[in-house]
């Protein structure tokens, strides 16, 4: 099946490698994956900053950008909720047809192996509670062979990333890093990945400068391992 | 310039934040299995108690003239207050006429919101708040910092040195003790008061009656003890019927306190009749709007469902590290951050609904289902409409990137060489490493596969 891929703002800009694993999956599960060029941002960080014109530019111009016969498959639950949830409350147009990355596998259907055993802990990004998500991610990832999937404490809570409430409310936003910090670090898996790169840059950034030794991963570069 | 609930966070110190946090994952941490055990299915509770709010602020109108027609056969006095100015007024007239002696409180929000202590000090009166939490804010000259567990940021070596300063015996921290020190110091006002002070947790329309929930007895004797008995809701806070009681008080009690049901649970239909030895023989309702029907008029409408437990402050990341104090308004966390913008404008406090990472948590563990983050992206935007944004991000220059592709590229591939120029303006590496740009991959490998 055709599926378009929406390698979202920050994997455009910053996290290359995520999009190149997003798009090795879906096609390691049979999908022809096309790339609209045209594509920019959802929209989300203006609309949740309450920009309210600018977010409608911007889902506009990805209104235009995609073909709405065609699912969207993006590695972020938060642009995910945000062209399915946000946009309803934007624009009066009808729903794009848009999937979390493991949200798509589970209804499409994956299989992989890892050559080597991991212990492996899944943070969802938060905003895949728009799209009930659920333990999704948790289920994908523990389909692999050779993956156990490790429980932490308090996974409802959120990493503290926020979109622009990191760099404002940042040592809010610190303090909830290092309380997830510690979660993921007492839980002693050989890896974290998450659906989301917000989470992941900003535990990233946190788990560095306070010099914690965590490996941290996108949920796209476990599976793309687990198909290779 | 930092936002006022960041600048708070700088100033907290670390063994405050850790207990607060602690106690919140606490609560947190008892709810799920206490409503399983409640409900059969507690999805279904959540919608049908959601239902039953929406079908009272529907109605709430016609509800509010049967509520006061049915109170008033009951014997209650029905009062109407357009605004806290108005609540207060009411409550000063009524102690006039009271007759000598202290006024007890037991624990309401609704008062907290009207500053009601201040009026009735100032008009020389003695008000004792006899909830164990409020007694030792009272004492200590503090605001509450949480809506159902108002010291928990306090611990208890620092309640023993607060009775010890104030008399109530020697300085101890163990809690049977305190608590002892509090029920013989509290006795003597409940035994002496003239007036008694409530919150309403629910009022039953047909019954005519106001229910309270609590777990310390410190309300029984309030609404009973005096000759005289006041209780101040706010005007959302009806259910149509005791039949709807079942749902609501395990949801209030498991989603406050992960408690099965709180200890006590009073229905209070009105004076003392002529065939009882007990109770007040004057009790008053003070049905208080002050805002709420602007707010049943705007999107917020849904945050009147709200019953007060709690559990969205308690499961709150953000409340979690800065404390109910840090929203510097008696409704604090998630609620507040969506309530206390609506009753008091955007302007004063519409920077709260920007003190949120937009997590969800909230709206999952609240027992009437309100969209909080929706409802906090909408603040946001009334706000930057109405009141302007005092953050420095370039959103029109961002969507115009956004909405033309050239540009976008243009600027995603210089962004490496900006280095971590964006991250540094924005004040992201004053706490974290900045990541490295490694963006271009993917369109060159997309490009030459």
């Amino acid at each position: 099946m055709k599926v378009q891929l929406l390698i979202t703002c920050l994997g455009d800009a910053l996290y290359g490698e995520v999009g190149i694993a997003t798009a090795r999956v879906l096609q390691a599960v049979g999908c022809e994956v096309e790339f609209p060029e045209g594509q920019t941002c959802c929209g989300q960080p203006p609309f949740n900053a309450g920009h309210w014109p600018e977010a409608q530019a911007i889902a506009a111009h990805t209104r235009r950008t995609f073909d709405p016969k065609i699912p969207i498959v993006t590695p972020s639950a938060s642009c995910a909720a945000m062209i399915r949830h946000g946009y309803a409350q934007l624009d009066r147009e009808p729903p794009l047809e848009c999937y979390e990355l493991t949200e798509f596998l589970l209804k499409h259907g994956f299989s992989g192996a890892l050559r080597s055993p991991r212990r492996v802990a899944v943070h969802t990004g938060c905003h895949g509670r728009m799209i009930n998500l659920g333990d999704t991610a948790e289920r994908v990832v523990g389909s692999i062979k050779g993956v156990t999937v490790v429980v932490f404490g308090e996974p409802e809570q959120c990493c503290g990333f926020g979109g622009a409430f990191a760099a404002t409310h940042r040592t809010v936003s610190a303090g909830i890093a290092d309380a997830k910090l510690d979660q993921l670090v007492a839980c002693e898996a050989d890896e974290v990945v998450s659906t989301d790169l917000g989470c992941l840059m900003h535990l990233r950034g946190r788990a560095k400068f306070g010099e914690r030794e965590l490996l941290l991963r996108h949920v796209a570069e476990l599976l793309a391992e687990a198909v290779t | 310039m930092r936002p006022p609930v960041e600048q708070f966070a700088l100033g907290l110190d670390a063994k405050t934040q850790q207990a607060v946090a602690r106690a919140s994952a606490m609560k947190t941490a008892g709810r799920p299995a206490v409503l399983a055990g409640a409900f059969t299915d507690v999805e279904a509770a959540r919608q049908a108690a959601a239902e039953t709010r929406d079908y009272v602020l529907d109605h709430l109108h016609d509800l509010l003239v049967e509520y006061e027609s049915n109170a008033t056969s009951n014997g209650w006095v029905v009062h109407w207050a357009s605004d806290a100015h108005a609540a207060r007024q009411i409550v000063l007239d009524i102690l006039r006429d009271a007759p000598a002696g202290p006024v007890v409180k037991g624990k309401s929000m609704a008062t907290e919101e009207i500053h009601l202590n201040a009026a009735i000090e100032s008009a020389g009166r003695r008000v004792v708040e006899t909830d164990l939490g409020e007694f030792v804010v009272q004492i200590d000259g503090d605001t509450p910092s949480h809506i159902v567990t108002p010291i928990i940021h306090k611990n208890r070596e620092q309640v023993g040195e607060s009775f010890a300063r104030e008399g109530l015996g020697p300085r101890t921290d163990d809690p049977a003790t305190l608590a002892y020190q509090a029920r013989v110091h509290l006795r003597e006002a409940f035994r002496t008061a003239a007036v008694g002070i409530s919150g309403v947790n629910f009022a039953l329309v047909q019954e005519g009656a106001v229910v309270v929930v609590e777990n310390e007895g410190n309300n029984r004797l309030s609404t009973t003890a005096p000759p005289i008995h006041i209780a101040v809701m706010g005007i959302e806070k009806l259910l149509p019927s005791a039949a709807d009681l079942p749902v609501f008080l395990r949801l209030l009690a498991g989603s406050a306190t992960g408690q099965r049901i709180t200890t006590y649970t009073h229905l209070i239909r009105g004076p003392r009749r002529s065939d009882e030895r007990d109770g007040p023989e004057q009790t008053h309702i003070i049905l208080l709007d002050n805002g709420r029907s602007e707010i049943m008029k705007s999107r917020q409408r849904a945050i009147l469902r709200c019953i007060r437990c709690g559990a969205c402050l308690n499961v709150c990341p953000v409340y979690r590290q800065v404390s109910g104090h840090g929203y510097r308004h008696p409704y604090s966390g998630p609620l507040g951050a969506v309530l206390a913008p609506s009753l008091e404008g955007l302007k004063a406090y519409g920077d709260l609904a920007k003190a949120s990472t937009l997590c969800g948590a909230c709206e999952e563990v609240c027992p009437v289902r309100i969209p909080i983050p929706d409802m906090l992206v909408q603040i946001r935007h009334r706000t930057v409409r109405q009141v302007g944004d005092p953050s420095p991000m370039p959103w029109t220059a961002y969507a115009s990137a956004a909405t033309h592709p050239g540009r976008w590229q243009a600027a995603v591939h210089l962004l490496p060489e900006a280095g971590g120029l964006p991250f540094l303006f924005s004040g992201w590496t004053q706490v974290r490493e900045a990541p490295r740009a490694e963006g271009r991959r993917f369109r060159s490998w997309w490009k030459s596969r």
